[in-house]
């Protein structure tokens, strides 16, 4: 492991940044965390909202087996502690997208424990730790644009589940929190416990910053809320930075606060409306029993856990794929599960990985698409690689034969088969034609027997032009050395 | 137990109860009575006690994740003081 | 000649089945009692049509043949902390005022079924917070029972549900449902001379009840006498997944199960019960209730529940937490009251709605609850209590080794006079001595009457029983039912 060189130069010196990030993931699940209404975005205002929700005299929540389930799952995908006995409190504040007057989530007994989440910057490896998971209801919705003097309040996303993914101030650089959400959004996305889409708000972060000389004691932090995109995060980290040094060069002293940042300007400011909501009054919520887990339950969570990026980069290393392909193809859980596909229908690991970082990314990257809109399956890809491996294809027939893939959606077989597009290795056709070759150029055949070796490449590429590129080349290469001596 | 006024307006204001001066008055030495009443429990040495949690023994049943309920929008906004194309309407926030 | 208004739900239940009267008689007879005591001011909305419906709806089956429900023909009144459909459910409270739930309460939906309608809404204190049904926002409830002083001072009903118990004193309603946070149910049952029952905690439902404290929180039935307790109490109780922490448990059938044979039985008497100042009267009942026991078969024992001292104060930190915070919903977005005052931002909004809409004891109690849980006291206060919990629990517990039901006097007074109490608030709260304790512990109690003082007011004996053991408790009831022969009741003066 190795520590951040990062630094930002003030008038008094370098500043050392301290960074820990608070990401509010929401759960896949149908139901909300505690009643029967959907989770489905974008519905009509207030038209998934319970009773429940709405916070109804008497109305009572109910657990949603599945949150936990996603929850603990996650937790296991980070090497974390699962507790198996965990309660919910309540956070009590008054607010108009918070129709009970408290949110029900978990400060005393999380679900989940310690964890570890290792990120790569700069080529090398370190390990941010999670202090926490714990689950929890979102908030309704305000909208402030709607009338001039009133507030619109839509409570469709209220009681929606969110795990609470605490990490430790680990983080040294906008750059390591940068890598550290996108490795979480990695994860969760491998797990299947939230999509991970941050235009939708499914995933939030709230950004504890706080800088100081380096050595020296923790400064003071603040939290700025709600920053939904890995690039926000990092220049929400930057300006803060910058502000907080700017402040104590200037003689004054860092407020602990909330703060808001406006991806407008690339600043934060402070949030006045959240200033005296400091004390939430946390105790054990009456309506709920402790929540406690058994071994089955743990295990089958355990069992329904896929292979996870790091051991996923593992495996492909000892493949014998390069460090820089294994990584492209673990980032996404998409693009493994398809390389995954790519290689059970056969594809040699190595082959494959640069075919696949090259050809299809380029392909795709052309047409727009993502690799779960690939016109070429993986079943046909490993088809194409192996008509390469046995010969049938050159590397440029293949190219060719893959175009025509993408735009017929038609097996390489067929494509080959009906366009007569196979290699061949038949000498007689080959010596045929380089004896053409030969007799049309005499001056070059000359020039090359004389000692200009570099005219070797010219023969080759005149007689793959004269077969029509369908020539073997490696067997080009033999006849044209034997024949030109 | 004492409480003064400004505590009692504190705890007004955290429990979002609009007080005059007069009542924070008459509440400050009523809530000192009853806390200093209840500061008597102080004197039960729990150190090796856990905090109830279940009084009768009661594990949490989980509900399974099946979508059963909301649509109800004019159940939901039928009591409302105020409601405006289909959300309830609050005075304006500013955030 | 009896008339049906003297009857109670068992009689009543099987007078319509016999043919002996009609449901609808009955409706109509209750109904009409119903709106001749508005001077009482125990029902805060009447509605005669549920009730005539569901009378008509009984007595259609019964010609058609079918085979009756356990509640046919029975017209009960309603605590108005069960939210009702389509009926104003206020809580007493100004608060929610002008709110018509679009959805029932488990625990009244459980009684419809069972084929019972309702008379109306029974007057109750505001939010339940109260021993003596002075705070309502909608007026007191005035006890049908005067002293034979010869004066007129109008009594306390006892409380939170006053409504009800002055209801079915009154003979306004067979039986009604009452609700428990810390007694009452049994504290106005006692001072209105009728039975009434706590169950275990998780015996009823809390779905759709407007709620106080969670983790106290109980419906119960209350009625004239130990049987009608026990049909009602069958037809209320019942599992329910909506509420989590409902037990998932068949109901007994505690009215099959009823009987006062007590010998091999051990009735506890525990010594701290024997408060400080308590009347002469009442510790001459308690006696009383031992020997009736004994006389049933019973083997008395002397136990001793150490903490129960400490049981009140640790009471009135737990339940106004639960109740800051289960109140903190009441804030003028959703439904209820709105104030708002010219210019007001939203969270004056709430500041203005929550001052205009809570009376006075609700506000203290939010107040008290907000305290003890406010930064830097959380530990010393609610953590304390909670433990404080675990060990009156643990009293319980160890005394359940020894005997299988304990008996107690249900208040340490008869009904005091409405105003008499009203200045101290910890005054009034050590009405709840007695039934406290086995409120913290969620243990089954009830409340019978035992005999009249001396200024001719009713008094009533406390039976606690095990968890989930009604059954011994309501056997208890009988027992000391069957030998009190209590059969006092006010005099119409209304
Ligand atoms: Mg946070
Ligand atoms: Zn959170």
């Amino acid at each position: 492991m190795t520590e951040s060189t990062y630094r930002i130069q003030g008038a008094t010196g370098e500043w050392e940044v301290v960074i820990g990030l608070e990401v509010h993931a929401q759960v896949t699940s149908n139901a909300k965390l505690f009643s029967g209404a959907s989770t489905a975005f974008g519905a009509e205002p207030n038209t998934q909202v319970s009773l429940v929700d709405a916070a109804m005299p008497g109305m009572l929540p109910v657990l949603n087996r599945e949150c936990i389930r996603q929850a603990v799952r996650t937790g296991m995908a980070i090497d974390a502690q699962i507790n198996k006995w965990s309660r919910f409190d309540r956070k009590n504040y008054f607010y108009a997208d918070l129709p009970q007057g408290y949110q029900i989530s978990q400060l005393y007994h999380p679900l989940v424990g310690e964890g570890s989440i290792d990120i790569e910057v700069d080529d090398a490896t370190k390990t941010i730790g999670v202090e926490r998971i714990h689950v929890e209801q979102d908030a309704g919705k305000l909208m402030h644009d709607q009338h001039p003097t009133r507030s619109y309040v839509d409570l469709n996303r209220s009681g929606v589940a969110l795990m609470e993914i605490v990490s430790r101030p680990d983080m040294r650089s906008p750059a390591e929190a940068g890598a550290y959400l996108r490795k979480l959004r990695s994860i969760l996305r491998y797990v299947g416990s939230c999509d991970g889409n941050m235009e939708e708000g499914s995933m939030r972060a709230d950004v504890n910053v706080s800088v100081r000389k380096p050595g020296d004691e923790l400064g003071t932090r603040t939290e700025t809320k709600n920053v939904n995109s890995v690039r926000f995060v990092m220049a929400a980290i930057e300006h803060e930075a910058n502000r907080q040094i700017d402040v104590l060069e200037a003689g004054g002293r860092i407020v602990q606060e909330t703060r808001l940042y406006d991806p407008d300007t690339g600043t934060t400011r402070s949030m006045r409306s959240k200033e005296d909501a400091h004390d939430y009054r946390y105790f054990p919520d009456p309506d709920l029993l402790p929540l406690e887990l058994d071994d089955a339950f743990l295990d089958e969570c355990r069992a329904s856990l896929p292979e996870l990026p790091g051991a996923k980069r593992a495996r492909y290393l000892s493949q014998g794929i390069t460090p820089y392909n294994a990584g492209v193809l673990t980032a996404e859980v998409e693009t493994a599960r398809w390389f995954d596909a790519l290689l059970e229908a056969g594809a040699a690991p190595v082959q494959a990985s640069n075919w696949v970082a090259s050809e299809l990314f380029g392909a795709l990257n052309r047409l727009g698409k993502d690799i779960e809109q690939s016109p070429v399956s993986p079943s046909q890809a490993a088809e194409l690689l192996g008509l390469v491996a046995d010969g049938t294809l050159s590397g440029s027939l293949a190219k060719q034969v893959f175009e025509i893939m993408l735009e017929t959606r038609d097996d390489p077989s067929k494509i080959v088969e009906e366009r007569g597009l196979k290699q061949t290795s038949d000498t007689g056709a080959i010596e045929a034609e380089i004896a053409k070759v030969m007799a049309a150029n005499p001056d070059k055949v000359a020039d090359y027997r004389g000692g200009k070796d570099k005219l070797f490449g010219f023969f080759v590429g005149q007689t793959m032009k004269a077969m029509q590129g369908k020539a073997n080349p490696q067997v080009v290469n033999e006849l044209l050395k034997k024949t030109l001596g | 137990m004492s409480v003064d006024t400004a505590t009692v307006k504190r705890i007004a204001s955290l429990a979002r109860i609009a007080i005059t001066d007069a009542e924070a008055e008459r509440l400050a030495p009523e809530l000192g009575n009853i806390l200093g009443w209840i500061e008597q429990l102080g004197e039960v040495d729990t150190a090796s006690v856990e905090p109830m949690t279940a009084v009768i023994p009661n594990t949490l049943r989980l509900r399974d994740d099946v979508v059963t309920d909301g649509d109800v929008r004019d159940a939901v906004l039928a009591n409302a003081p105020q409601a405006e194309h289909g959300f309830f309407a609050v005075p304006k926030v500013i955030e | 000649m009896t008339h049906v208004t003297d009857l109670g739900v068992a009689a009543i239940r099987d007078g319509v089945r016999a043919g002996t009267f009609s449901a609808r008689e009955v409706a109509e007879a209750f109904s009409a009692r119903v709106a001749g005591a508005a001077a009482l001011n125990a029902f805060l909305v009447q509605t005669p049509d549920h009730a005539l419906a569901a009378a008509d709806a009984a007595d259609k089956a019964r010609a058609a043949g079918e085979a009756p429900k356990p509640l046919a023909g029975v017209p009960i009144g309603m605590k108005d902390l069960f939210c009702t459909k389509g009926v104003a459910s206020t809580a007493a409270s100004h608060i929610l005022e002008g709110f018509t739930p679009p959805y029932e309460s488990a625990v009244s939906q459980k009684l419809w079924d069972a084929g019972a309608g309702m008379l109306g809404k029974l007057n109750m204190d505001q939010f339940a917070m109260g021993s003596s049904n002075e705070t309502s926002a909608f007026g007191n409830v005035i006890s049908p029972w005067r002293r034979n002083d010869g004066g007129n001072a109008p009594l306390a009903p006892g409380g939170s549900s006053g409504g009800s118990s002055a209801a079915i004193a009154a003979r306004l309603c067979p039986a009604a449902t009452g609700t428990d946070t810390g007694g009452s149910i049994r504290q106005p049952a006692a001072f209105t001379g009728i039975a009434g029952i706590k169950p275990t905690y998780g015996r009823c439902s809390r779905w759709g009840v407007v709620a106080f404290a969670s983790s106290l929180d109980q419906a119960g039935p209350m009625a004239r006498d130990v049987r009608d307790c026990a049909i009602m109490l069958e037809a209320m109780a019942g599992f329910d997944p909506r509420d989590a922490t409902s037990l998932d448990l068949e109901v007994p059938q505690w009215e099959a199960g009823l009987s006062s044979d007590f010998k091999g039985k051990k009735v506890g008497i525990p010594k701290e019960y024997r408060v400080e100042n308590m009347p002469a009267e009442i510790e001459a009942l308690w006696q009383q209730g031992v020997d009736w026991l004994k006389d049933a078969g019973a083997e008395i024992v002397e136990v001793s529940l150490p903490h129960t001292r400490y049981a009140l104060p640790a009471y009135y930190i737990i339940a106004p937490a639960e109740a800051s915070s289960n109140l903190a919903r009441y804030d003028g977005v959703r439904y209820g009251l709105r104030d708002l005052p010219e210019g007001a931002n939203l969270q004056e909004m709430y500041a203005a709605t929550r001052a205009a809409g809570f009376g006075d004891e609700v506000k203290r109690r939010i107040m008290i609850g907000t305290y003890v849980l406010s930064a830097g006291y959380y530990d010393a206060y609610y953590t304390q209590a909670q433990k404080v919990r675990t060990l009156i629990a643990r009293d319980f517990e160890a005394v359940w080794a020894r005997c299988d039901v304990l008996l107690t006097p249900t208040a340490p007074s008869a009904a005091f006079a409405l105003g008499e109490k009203n200045a101290d608030p910890l005054a009034m709260y050590l009405n709840d001595v007695f039934t406290v304790p086995s409120s913290l512990a969620g243990l089954p109690a009830m409340s019978v009457p035992g005999g009249l003082d001396a200024a001719g007011l009713p008094l009533g004996l406390q039976i606690i029983g095990k968890p989930l053991d009604e059954q011994s408790v309501l056997n208890a009831g009988l027992a000391i039912e069957q030998r009190a022969g209590f059969t006092a009741r006010p005099e119409a003066w209304w």
